[in-house]
């Protein structure tokens, strides 16, 4: 009798083309970029804007380069070819290395920002690095959150040209990555930065209540309140965005248009993470410890941020037994720095792209909810073209098993989807398409019978 | 009541999965392939590293213990109808109440000199993927004869490893005997823009060993020698029936079944690839070895075996591929050349990656024929079976388009198409909206003009 795990290995290829001297080269010229960042750290380069620019330019060099070496020559159509095989990319040392590296920065950034050279006498290190940059843009000197921002920025749009490249043919995909595209450069990194050159009150116009739940926490609010006019806007805005334009914009396409169209965080999954994205695991069990938590999470921001508002009106930080100023420190530690940064992209090799939206982001949460029982969003499946082949589930980033429904013929509305669109782009049967579509509201409620929640069988 | 299951392929497990929706029965499976269901069409992913062969499983381990659907990995080997029971290699005799034959089918060979040695393949089972893994270091060329599904999909595997392919072809252009004249030669052109030596109109007739019995190079029907280290054989199929020649089973090439799935004998049926249709519907064949078929009968048969005879009813014709890149589907009749009293619309996109074909008849839309577009099945089968004007099909062709989002609307190139054979000028009447689709669907009046 065979065993499964006999004929795992008696399947797992063994050999495939390594790269070519084009990507080696381009590899090679990107990661020359990095080394001068990471020389940057022993303070052995003057201060100069010429470092800097070096450095850019060959990481933006040597992502392009390769992009273009891996995809220029192929045809329309999406070659996911070894993915699951090789290192890097099927949980290997490399994997390993880049997760530990990963997690390591946003350790220092985080917790020990001094580490990477910040010190309020004059930068050093990286952070000196991006001085002149930071000069430049907002006129003072370089914070850590510059660095992290200049980089993260980066990181969509290189990433993101490649991600143009990998799905040329695809005008969903070209579309949406456009948009995460300027979102992030414009919303989270250009216009904040400038409003904090012109001593106004800065703040990332699209990113809301609860994914930043700092919005509420009393520092926030009387900033916000004492910056005349634009303050009250700004105010006014993420209040309007939360209560009226968010459930409306999802009513009518889903929670992808925050998700997979305008977040950050999910800017840089769709991008940067894309070649980790089957490392999510599709099984059931992932699925109900999903759930657990990730509702666990906004029932947290919920009370936390309810705590803090009650602090903020009456001045009393005490209720029962909870302290609202250690409520709001916890969730800040193990939430917003842990969970979302260490882990959210530290995991990015070993359990995908999305381990942040799809486990912890309260955000995503809420948008789900009402993605599942009040929008008109859903994949629509055709007719009995599904061959069961699996690639949908593989390549679904928020680790569901798309297949289950597609060969089924059932409609999937999931809480999860973020709506990528990519289960409809690697199907070799053309059997999905996300659609927006009001028909089938009423079959979304709670009470919806059994079958029609995709329960199996 | 004891349900037996041989094969656990797509018709077995599709069986095995509708009798447990339906009732209490006790069901067993049995299969000498692998111990669970998986998607042979996917086989391939895994070989270019796109799926490990857990992701082409389509249920968890779990599944089958919660549903009760008892899995046995052994070779049945015997059937002994007059006592109900089968044989298996290991030892076992099981018994049942009611058996299915779900045994699929195998590749054929090539009657030729050579086709026994050592590093010729075909490509079917599980264990045909794990042969061509074992052998597939140090190719510097594969020969692929047999202008199919199978054979275009090994010359993907290969071109992803970026190992030589020689493909050869009986046929003067690929798949002619499926695809009409036009989208046969697309699919050329894709097939030689990925660097593969296709050779039309050529056959395999020999394969050369060494002393050790390994695979040395073929020989074709133009008399070239071609140096390879891996030849597949993929021409086709046959069912699995040969262990049934003792048995009192009426075999014709398939297990032969009436309309309900039954064979000569009684609490015996044949599903999926191995079944035989005593009468098929017109147009279609005795046989057909794909996998909708094989999911349809057993969804068929196990409303059967659980009291409620159903019919097999093939439906509309449906099919799909992908051809390296290009993907094709086909909903309804498209004979690779015209017959009289039937005409086409054809457009192709000018960098002949896309094409629509839709024949017709003086009355009614038959066909849909799509190369790199996606069409939306429930749309184009209705539009068939209620014989559909073509003038009210292309108004409304917007309604088949199941491109992604943003995708160019190619419903106005087809109706453009239309007007350069016809002169009549066709204003689109829909949009592409969900709630249209929707209406269309739910409208029963308004789609037979």
């Amino acid at each position: 009798m065979i065993h499964q795990d006999d004929i795992s290995m008696s399947l797992t290829p063994t050999v495939y083309p390594s790269l070519t001297i084009g990507h080696k080269i381009f590899s090679i010229i990107g990661c020359s970029g990095l080394l001068i960042g990471l020389i940057s750290f022993t303070g052995s380069f003057p201060e100069s804007n010429l470092t800097l620019i070096l450095s850019l330019l060959l990481i933006s060099t040597g992502v392009i380069g390769y992009s273009i070496v891996q995809y220029q020559r192929q045809s329309p159509g999406i070659q996911n070819n070894f993915v699951r095989v090789k290192a890097i990319t099927s949980r290997g040392t490399t994997a390993w290395f880049l997760a530990l590296t990963l997690m390591g920065f946003y350790i220092l950034l985080y917790f020990f920002p001094q580490s990477l050279g910040l010190a309020e006498s004059g930068n050093t290190g990286l952070i000196a690095l991006f001085d002149p940059l930071s000069q430049w843009i907002k006129n003072k000197p370089a914070s850590q959150w510059f660095v992290y921002g200049t980089l993260y920025t980066l990181a969509i749009l290189l990433f993101g040209i490649k991600f143009m490249l990998k799905y040329k043919g695809n005008r969903y995909q070209q579309i949406r990555t456009v948009s995460v595209m300027f979102f992030q450069l414009c919303f989270a990194f250009l216009i904040p930065e400038v409003l904090e050159r012109l001593n106004q009150p800065s703040m990332d116009l699209k990113n809301m209540w609860p994914l930043n739940y700092y919005f509420f926490f009393d520092w926030n609010l009387d900033k916000l309140l004492q910056s005349g006019t634009l303050g009250l806007f700004m105010l006014g805005w993420s209040i309007a965005l939360i209560l009226v334009i968010s459930p409306v914009l999802t009513y009518f396409f889903g929670k992808r248009w925050y998700c997979s169209w305008v977040c950050g965080c999910g800017g840089l999954g769709e991008t940067a993470g894309d070649p980790f994205r089957h490392l999510a695991d599709p099984s059931l069990k992932a699925w109900k410890i999903e759930r657990w938590m990730v509702h666990s999470v906004l029932v947290f921001v919920v009370l936390m941020t309810l705590l803090v508002l009650y602090t903020y009106f009456t001045g009393n930080s005490h209720i029962l037994f909870l302290n609202s100023y250690a409520l709001r420190e916890g969730y800040g530690f193990f939430i917003g720095a842990i969970f979302s940064g260490v882990i959210g992209v530290g995991f990015y090799p070993l359990l995908g792209p999305r381990v942040w939206c799809r486990f912890g982001c309260p955000m995503a949460a809420i948008l789900g909810l009402q993605q599942r029982y009040f929008s008109r969003f859903r994949i629509t499946t055709n007719g009995g073209q599904c061959i069961s082949c699996g690639n949908c589930s593989t390549y679904c980033e928020m680790g569901i098993d798309v297949r289950h429904y597609a060969q089924r013929g059932q409609n999937i509305v999931r809480a999860s989807c973020v709506g990528c669109g990519i289960c409809a782009a690697v199907c070799p049967r053309g059997v999905l398409k996300l659609e927006n579509g009001s028909v089938d509201l009423f079959e979304r409620t709670p009470f919806a019978p059994k079958s029609s929640k995709g329960d199996f069988n | 009541m004891h349900i037996l299951i041989i094969g656990n392929g797509i018709a077995g497990i599709t069986a095995a999965r509708h009798i447990r929706q339906r009732a209490d029965h006790q069901i067993t499976v049995i299969s000498a392939e692998s111990d669970y269901f998986f998607s042979r069409t996917a086989l391939m992913y895994v070989y270019m590293g796109h799926m490990h062969w857990n992701d082409i499983m389509p249920y968890e381990p779990w599944f089958w213990k919660k549903n009760r659907i008892h899995l046995i990995n052994d070779l049945v080997n015997v059937l002994d109808d007059q006592r109900k029971t089968v044989h298996t290699a290991g030892g076992k005799q099981i018994s049942y109440d009611k058996l299915i034959l779900a045994t699929g089918s195998s590749s054929n060979r090539l009657e030729i000199p050579g086709n026994e040695l050592d590093g010729v393949a075909s490509l079917y089972s599980l264990q045909d993927l794990q042969y061509i893994e074992s052998k597939s270091t140090n190719l510097k060329r594969v020969v692929i004869a047999g202008g199919g599904l199978i054979g275009i999909e090994l010359a993907e595997m290969f071109h992803s490893r970026q190992i030589p392919v020689t493909f050869l072809v009986r046929e003067s252009s690929y798949s002619n005997m499926l695809l009409p004249a036009e989208e046969s030669e697309m699919v050329n052109r894709e097939i030689r823009e990925h660097g593969i030596d296709l050779r039309l109109h050529t056959e395999l007739t020999d394969i050369k060993g060494d002393e050790a019995g390994r695979i040395k190079s073929t020989l074709t029907s133009s008399g070239e020698e071609i140096d390879c280290q891996l030849a597949c054989i993929a021409v086709g199929v046959h069912p699995n029936v040969s262990w049934l020649s003792d048995s009192p089973i009426e075999i014709n090439k398939g297990i032969l079944v009436d309309e309900l799935l039954q064979t000569n004998i009684a609490d015996i049926y044949a599903i999926g690839d191995c079944a035989e249709l005593r009468r098929p519907s017109p147009g279609r064949k005795a046989i057909e070895p794909l996998w909708y078929t094989g999911r349809l009968m057993g969804e068929a048969l196990a409303s059967t075996v659980c009291g409620t005879p159903v019919k097999y009813d093939g439906g509309i014709w449906f099919n799909s591929a992908k051809f390296f890149n290009t993907e094709y589907q086909v909903y309804g009749t498209i004979s690779p050349k015209l017959p009289e009293g039937q005409k086409t619309i054809y457009w192709q996109q000018r960098d002949g990656k896309k094409s629509i074909r839709i024949n017709y008849t003086e009355q009614a839309v038959i066909g849909f024929n799509l190369m790199g577009v996606r069409f939306r099945q429930e749309v184009c089968e209705k539009w068939i079976v209620t014989k559909t004007n073509i003038e009210v099909v292309l108004a409304n062709l917007e309604l088949a388009l199941f491109d992604q989002e943003f995708s160019p609307n190619y419903a106005h190139a087809v109706r453009d198409a239309y007007r350069s054979i016809t002169g009549v000028t066709i204003r689109s009447g829909v949009n592409r909206k969900h709630a249209h689709v929707h209406a269309f669907m739910k409208n029963h009046q308004k789609s037979s003009v």
